[in-house]
């Protein structure tokens, strides 16, 4: 009952190289749809193609060819600037480098910036601006400095200024790579917490694999075209080809699989969590144990 | 064999200011020589701070920072005294003696950011020549080598850590994040520094490329015997590459030790805001459920020993 959000077909995307008068296909008839209000993460290796397909989704890139559809309308080809405007205002995105993304001096100004380019009355605003600071659990930052703030809550401000525009969709392009781990458990909370609470369409784009298996759907991205789509059971259960491409699986999936080559017979097919590594480690090791004693 | 020693070092940013801040206090520190150190700790906690003293790019508050013994934050008039008292001069006339002494002090220092090469987080970000190889070549041509011994360092380091000569000729802009990041680190081993310093140098790479930097490193190490610093998050690769591990904690070193002692205290430095490993927390799962884990566990091949140990003798229980 779930409708599409996202929808591309056969989008294609080419870079101009530097020093050569050639083009560098980035991505090749890439077809996806997204269901609005799910969690989706895209894993590729670095150039793979996965961040200029993002990119492709508000048009901050446009494409070569293909087609886009957002929410039920085809976003491709000639499009009035209001048109734009509002498949951005949709389409949020939240980027790497907490330090590039904050503009202004202090931080509920800088949540503001969207929504006061768009000419929202003042009451508008300020409704706006405080909601979305509580959503992302900054509100008692509001008067400080950006630059006083942790990498992880300088993107949880990134994320409020993307909130004020109310959008449907935010696409997260490797936004904890520069952050430590606490930095990046609280942007992942907040992620979470926008996909469950708002309903808000997420994707993440991630180099973390314990990120990405915290998604509903994994998305594949090598050499430009999908490589895979599907839970992240069934994508970790693909250790091989994912290896093969530059990537990996978690360490716990990756010791389910070496295990198995020593000889252990174990199941791959749901190893997205330690915890249900750990059920099916410990279900195989108490099963052979049985043998001698009974009930293990 | 100590490399490098930081003795009761301390470093306040904007002394005198109401923004006053003690990054590192009262610090004493050895970095043994030809070990693989990784030097953890949450945001803030002084890591990088100290890295930045560890070739002289910034001298501490207080406290002294030795390379082979040699202080690196000694005055001109420090040096010259304690070069008075010194064997390796005693046989000089007076005049020639402070002559060689300055003199030493001035090589010293001229040489020092060789000698520790710093690779700075997403050292590509300073990538700036219009050929990888002149890139490369950037460092080496600094310390005034002549062309030839540049052509060579310039391959060595190429070789070290993968770039591919077909690319010395490319615009280092026109390669993927992977790439660029080998080229710089490789900018920082062409000086063949007997101490490199990392911050971060996985940090924003696919997994390919994370095992990429740390296995150069970790051959960089093997075949010239240098020391490294590492500076990370990342519980799982310090786990996995280094020989020891510091753990910063609010301007002070909270342990220090082999990989194995510290690691064994996992859940201290979870409340220190640090990683817990995921195999680490796989095989606490494993425990609770009852199987005869005994060895503290930290990456998958320890996982992977020690179940296959235990699993050879279940039958018999």
């Amino acid at each position: 009952m779930k409708e599409t959000f996202i929808k591309t077909e056969e989008l294609s995307f080419s870079y101009q190289a530097q020093t050569e008068n050639e083009k560098i296909p980035a991505v090749k008839n890439l077809s996806v749809e997204i269901t609005s209000g799910e969690y989706v993460a895209i894993l590729g290796h670095n150039g793979s193609g996965k961040s200029t397909f993002a990119k492709l989704l508000n048009l901050i890139l446009e494409p070569v060819s293909g087609k886009l559809f957002v929410d039920g309308k085809e976003r491709t080809g000639e499009l009035t600037e209001a048109e734009l405007l509002e498949l951005r205002r949709s389409v949020g995105m939240v980027f790497q480098n907490p330090d590039n993304q904050l503009v202004a001096t202090l931080v509920e100004e800088d949540v503001a910036f969207g929504p006061e380019n768009l000419g929202y009355p003042r009451e508008e605003l300020r409704t706006r601006v405080d909601e979305a600071l509580a959503t992302v659990g900054m509100t008692e930052y509001k008067d400080y400095e950006p630059h006083k703030l942790s990498g992880g809550q300088k993107q949880r401000v990134a994320i409020a200024g993307v909130l004020a525009m109310k959008p449907r969709c935010i696409i997260f392009d490797e936004s904890t790579a520069m952050l430590d781990p606490s930095g990046r458990q609280e942007v992942l909370s907040t992620i979470r917490r926008l996909n469950r609470e708002e309903g808000i369409t997420i994707i993440n784009i991630t180099h973390y694999m314990n990120e990405a298996a915290e998604a509903d759907r994994i998305l594949v991205i090598n050499d430009g075209e999908l490589l895979l789509d599907g839970t992240p059971d069934e994508v970790f259960s693909k250790r091989d080809l994912l290896l093969s491409v530059g990537l990996e699986v978690p360490q716990s999936a990756e010791l389910v699989f070496r295990l198995k080559e020593a000889g252990i017979d174990l199941p791959t097919d749901a190893l997205s969590s330690p915890e249900k590594c750990a059920e099916a480690i410990a279900k195989a090791y108490f099963a052979q144990c049985k043998g001698g004693r009974g009930n293990g | 064999m100590d490399k490098i020693r930081l003795e009761n070092v301390t470093y306040r940013y904007d002394v005198g200011t109401p923004f006053e801040q003690t990054a590192l206090e009262d610090v004493t520190l050895s970095i043994e020589a030809g070990k693989i150190t990784g030097i953890i700790g949450h945001t803030g906690s002084g890591k990088s701070t100290m890295m930045k003293l560890l070739n002289g790019l910034d001298s501490p508050t207080e406290g002294k920072v030795y390379l082979d013994g040699a202080c690196i934050n000694a005055t001109k008039k420090e040096w010259l005294a304690q070069g008075l008292e010194d064997e390796k001069y005693k046989d000089l006339p007076k005049n020639a003696k402070k002559k060689a002494i300055l003199k030493d002090y001035a090589d010293f220092h001229k040489n020092l950011c060789f000698r520790v090469g710093l690779v700075m987080q997403y050292p590509e970000y300073q990538l700036f020549e219009e050929t990888v190889a002149k890139d490369i070549a950037f460092g080496p041509r600094n310390m005034g080598l002549s062309e030839e011994e540049i052509a060579k360092r310039v391959k060595e380091a190429a070789a070290f850590t993968g770039v591919s000569e077909d690319l010395f000729e490319k615009s280092p802009f026109d390669l993927s994040g992977g790439q660029k990041r080998r080229v710089a680190l490789s900018g920082v081993i062409a000086m063949r520094p007997e101490v490199l310093v990392l911050d971060e140098p996985a940090a924003g790479l696919d997994p390919r490329g994370r095992n990429n930097v740390f296995e150069s490193i970790v051959d960089y190490r093997n075949k010239t015997g240098s020391t490294i610093v590492i500076v990370s998050h990342s519980m799982e690769d310090m786990a996995k590459y280094c020989d020891r591990v510091v753990v910063m904690n609010h301007a002070k070193v909270a342990m220090v030790g082999e990989r194995k002692e510290v690691f064994a205290h996992v859940r201290e430095l979870a409340g220190m805001g640090l990683d817990i490993p995921e195999i680490t927390r796989l095989a606490e799962l494993l425990l609770a459920k009852g199987l005869p884990l005994t060895d503290a566990i930290y990456t998958v091949e320890e996982a992977r020993e020690a179940l296959l140990a235990v699993w050879k003798g279940g039958g018999d229980k």
